[in-house]
């Protein structure tokens, strides 16, 4: 394989390194099957459901619409990289504590979206909120514990009813 | 610390007075901490060596026999597992209700997806362009694709008259009342298919081997649904098939039944490569193929006095099952147990009709059949309040059943109902009075147009009439070496809590630690069959069976192990130890016992219809645009009575779902087709409520324990999808005073039938 296809570097989960793939091969593949962090989910493989959601250079995007070529050189995060150390992320503490996981296939994608939503809003209104969300589709929770997860994690209330904030 | 658990032990010196601290506790989710990490495994994380990939190839026509099936030269077929009906080592059908669906059709196709060939190959790339090499020759043969085409008998494309069910219910004598009653009401009201969405679509990897059979891993509801149809499929012994659940990505009813014709598909394709073969379906294949929730007509006559009291329901539910049987006579017979609403008629009669059409198999979805009924009875409500000058709020509350009263069954309501209590949390909550007459101010001078709209229903928990006990379910826990009670269940976690409230159960029933409980895998080879995970039966029945199982453990160890009558958790698996060391090991098994009292007549349909009823009243607030026609839910009120609430958080989250989803099946969600085939087959064009979409959704429960329930719970999972479509589209009328009586309603639905009532030329196309 290294013969024929191009070797791209990029930053995954602040680690170096290396994958031989096809320019056009998506990212999503990529980290799945290239690098096994099987976190990233595909529900739609055409960016409608946000599943595959992963930060790359600081914005969010649908890794299914990503070819890997793109990703050269850059900084990428998936929800293998949002706890350190063992320490789980604000985010994963509060939809832990809120029930904003059910099934947990949309997790990952959401605790990205999330993620990427407080780094520009550290302390988001409603409306930010669900724009900052819109593109990441969940059919379990009708929303409203993701929407309590975030605001708890960026409030630091880590309580067991955080804010009903609705 | 990776998780900070509240709930853990050690609580020292446990007594029965403490045992309810975890019951009722907002506990964090069993496999919760596995999902946010990323590190929960669904099927298409997994990997087996040597696997290979299968796919499906499907009819292209919704009606015909297969002439020929031809494999073109530019594909080298040698590289290709091939299996068609031919290579079905036992019964080509799908097990369930009816033996009329092929594992792969056999001469000739009933619906548009249907699959005839499967290809199997180490590279999964190969595989697209290898399906659209087989080239398959129908002759076709005129379909039918509505419940109208259906019953006038067009064709005959099911049976002997495409009749797939029916159901006569009555009560009183309704035709002795229409002469002397006060008022008539009359109306019909349609439902359409929605498609269930689980953002994990189906998926399954497959083994065969010729030792050990086959074992099948898959995103699913029903392990014990699929090994049963596995037995007739490959015509093995029960313990050559085994199957076991993965980490499942959302079901909803999806992964009822159809992960059976899945698992047969993946498993003959292993079977013939010799290799593991994984199945896993993108999304248009899913949408396109699998099933949906029955499209549904529903015609009500209905007689008053002068007071507005029920005199006679006359009720005709016709449903759409699709191409072959599948649940329909089971979801027509919930259909039918809940077209007469929470009321109180002396004369019922509901004539309820599952017809075959050529279009994919509807299955279960969530509510099953109740929200198509329950639709068309609580829009149906607000006509006749409209129709004979009365509040809805009151037309209702004159009718509701209480304590002692009998429904339609004339099953005798034993267990409270609190439906009053319901209704006026739900109004003040809302401030339903207060809110109506803002509206009724603001309203004329606005171009919006709000209202509020009210459902009340109610949802029968667990199997139908003698469903439980034919089920028979067996449940129970086990200690493992290592110090843990284990719950051993083939009932299924995909997002609902199955996983939390269980160990929640057996922990509060023992009186040990959350943390001390875990969950076996679901696994046919481990875990006894206690029946799907269907039904809203799962806290009701198996949770029962395991509190049992808990209680029935502690006695023995009492009895036989020296445990005192107050332990420790350290003494508890000291004695579970002790227990071992005698007896090899420590199982607590409880069977399925059916509450006393319990009559089910299943001819006539009369008597307990179910185990346990929950109850709620849900209101809507929707403003309505009149000049761009959308219709949108600001604000939802949800209360409920399910007994015990188990898990605040995780209950909570079943009904705010519920509600998210039912707004979808209302205003956004259509299943559009073009000639039996799914046309908007994409999440781009399927669409359903996003974060920027869903209203603020209260939820309030009253609690009345049920003695019957697991620790005192009933069910909840379906309840909250019964009430939304018509509070919704009652809240419309009440915005526009225009009564809309099919869904999902869409703004070109809205603009029909609102701008047809203004004076203007020519309308748009939307």
């Amino acid at each position: 394989m290294s013969d024929r296809w191009p070797t791209i570097r990029f930053t995954i989960n602040g680690t170096s390194c290396c994958v031989d793939a096809p320019p056009m091969k998506r990212l999503l593949d990529v980290l799945r099957e290239d690098l096994q962090l099987t976190g990233t989910k595909e529900g739609c493989g055409e960016g409608e459901c946000g599943s595959c959601s992963v930060r790359m250079n600081g914005e969010l995007v649908n890794s299914c619409l990503v070819p890997v070529l793109q990703a050269e050189g850059a900084t990428i995060q998936t929800v293998e990289g949002l706890a350190i150390d063992g320490e789980l992320h604000a985010l994963q503490k509060a939809f832990l504590n809120s029930g904003g996981a059910q099934c947990g296939i949309c997790t990952p994608g959401m605790l990205m979206a999330a993620a990427q939503l407080l780094s520009i809003h550290p302390q988001p209104t409603m409306a930010e909120i669900r724009e900052g969300l819109a593109g990441n589709l969940c059919r379990c929770t009708g929303f409203m514990r993701i929407f309590e997860s975030v605001i708890a994690a960026a409030t630091g209330d880590q309580s067991e009813q955080a804010t009903h904030a609705r | 610390m990776l998780c900070v658990n509240l709930y853990a032990n050690p609580v020292p010196n446990m007594s029965t007075s403490a045992k309810t601290r975890i019951v009722g506790a907002p506990v964090p989710r069993k496999e919760g901490l596995d999902k946010l990490l990323g590190r929960a495994r669904y099927i298409d994380d997994i990997q087996r060596d040597g696997m290979w990939y299968g796919a499906t190839v499907r009819s292209t026509i919704p009606r015909g026999l297969i002439r020929s099936i031809g494999f073109d030269r530019r594909i080298d077929w040698s590289e290709f597992a091939i299996a068609t009906a031919a290579d079905i080592p036992g019964k080509n059908h799908i097990h369930l209700i009816v033996a009329d669906q092929p594992c792969l059709a056999d001469g000739k196709v009933n619906h548009c997806d249907e699959p005839i060939v499967l290809l199997a190959h180490p590279d999964k790339h190969k595989l697209r362009e290898a399906v659209s090499a087989v080239h398959i020759e129908y002759e076709p043969l005129p379909p039918i694709f509505t419940i109208a085409e259906s019953e006038r008998q067009d064709a005959i494309v099911w049976g002997a008259d495409n009749l797939i069910k029916s159901f006569l219910l009555e009560k009183g004598d309704v035709d002795s009342v229409w002469a002397n009653a006060a008022h008539i009401v009359e109306g019909e009201y349609r439902t359409g298919a929605q498609e269930h969405l689980y953002i994990e679509n189906n998926g399954v990897i497959a083994e065969w081997n010729a030792a050990t059979g086959v074992t099948v891993w898959g995103s699913l509801q029903c392990p014990y649904y699929v090994h049963k149809s596995l037995l007739a499929v490959f015509d093995l012994p029960e313990d050559k098939v085994r199957v076991i659940q993965t980490e499942t990505g959302g079901a909803f009813g999806g992964k009822e039944d159809y992960p059976s014709t899945l698992a047969s598909h993946a498993a003959l394709l292993a079977l013939k490569a010799g290799h593991a073969v994984k199945m896993v379906y993108d999304r248009m294949e899913d949408m396109a193929a699998t099933t949906k929730r029955h499209p549904s007509r529903v015609r009500h006559r209905t007689a008053l006095d002068d007071n507005g009291k029920l005199l006679a329901m006359d009720i005709d539910v016709a449903t759409d099952g699709g191409a072959y049987a599948t649940l329909s006579s089971t979801v027509l017979s919930r259909a039918t147990l809940h077209s007469p609403g929470p009321y109180v008629c002396p004369n019922v009669r509901v004539r309820a009709h599952a017809w075959a059409t050529n279009t994919v198999p509807y299955g279960a979805f969530r509510g099953f059949g109740a929200p198509q009924t329950i639709f068309a009875i609580e829009r149906h409500m607000d006509e006749i309040a409209a129709t004979i000058g009365i509040d809805p709020v009151e037309l209702r509350r004159r009718n509701f059943l209480h304590d002692g009263d009998t429904t339609a069954t004339e099953q005798v309501m034993r267990e409270p109902v609190i439906l009053d209590k319901l209704l006026d949390r739900a109004l003040h909550e809302s401030d339903y009075h207060g809110r109506r007459a803002r509206f009724a101010r603001e309203n004329p001078a606005s171009a919006v147009k709000r209202g509020l709209g009210i459902a009340a229903f109610y949802h029968g928990s667990g199997f139908t009439g003698s469903g439980e006990r034919y089920l028979n379910s067996l449940a129970g826990l086990d200690v493992t070496p290592e110090g843990k009670v284990r719950v051993l269940v083939a009932n299924t976690e995909f997002g609902q809590g199955t996983n939390t409230i269980l160990a929640q159960i057996a922990a509060e029933a023992i009186g040990i630690g959350y943390d001390d409980v875990i969950i076996a895998p679901v696994d046919t080879n481990i875990v006894p069959n206690s029946g799907p995970t269907v039904a809203s039966r799962t806290s009701m029945v198996v949770g029962r069976l395991i509190e049992r199982a808990g209680l029935q453990l502690v006695a023995m160890l009492c009895e036989h192990a020296g445990l005192g009558a107050s332990f420790t958790v350290q003494e508890f698996f000291a004695a579970c130890e002790r227990y071992r060391a005698v007896e090899g090991k420590v199982v607590s098994l409880c069977r399925y016992e059916p509450p006393e009292g319990i009559f089910w007549d299943d001819q006539k349909y009369r008597g307990e219809a179910y185990p346990a009823y929950v109850w709620s009243v849900q209101v809507a607030q929707v403003a309505v645009d009149t000049v761009t026609y959308s219709a949108e839910v600001e604000e939802f009120w949800s209360v409920q009575e399910v007994g015990r609430v188990l898990n605040p958080v995780l209950a909570g989250g079943q009904i705010e779902g519920g509600v998210a989803q039912a707004i979808g099946y209302a205003l956004y969600e259509k299943v559009v087709w073009e000639n039996g085939h799914m046309a908007n087959n994409q999440m781009t064009n399927y669409i359903m409520p996003t974060a920027e979409d869903v209203p603020p959704i209260h939820v309030y429960f009253e609690e009345i324990p049920f003695r019957h329930g697991g620790c005192g719970a009933k069910g909840i999972g379906e309840l909250p999808h019964d009430g939304p479509a018509p509070a919704i589209l009652n809240a419309i009328r009440d915005a526009t005073g225009v009564g809309f009586h099919s869904i999902p309603l869409l703004p070109e639905d809205l603009f029909a039938k609102l701008h047809a009532l203004q004076p203007v030329a020519e309308t748009a196309t939307v």
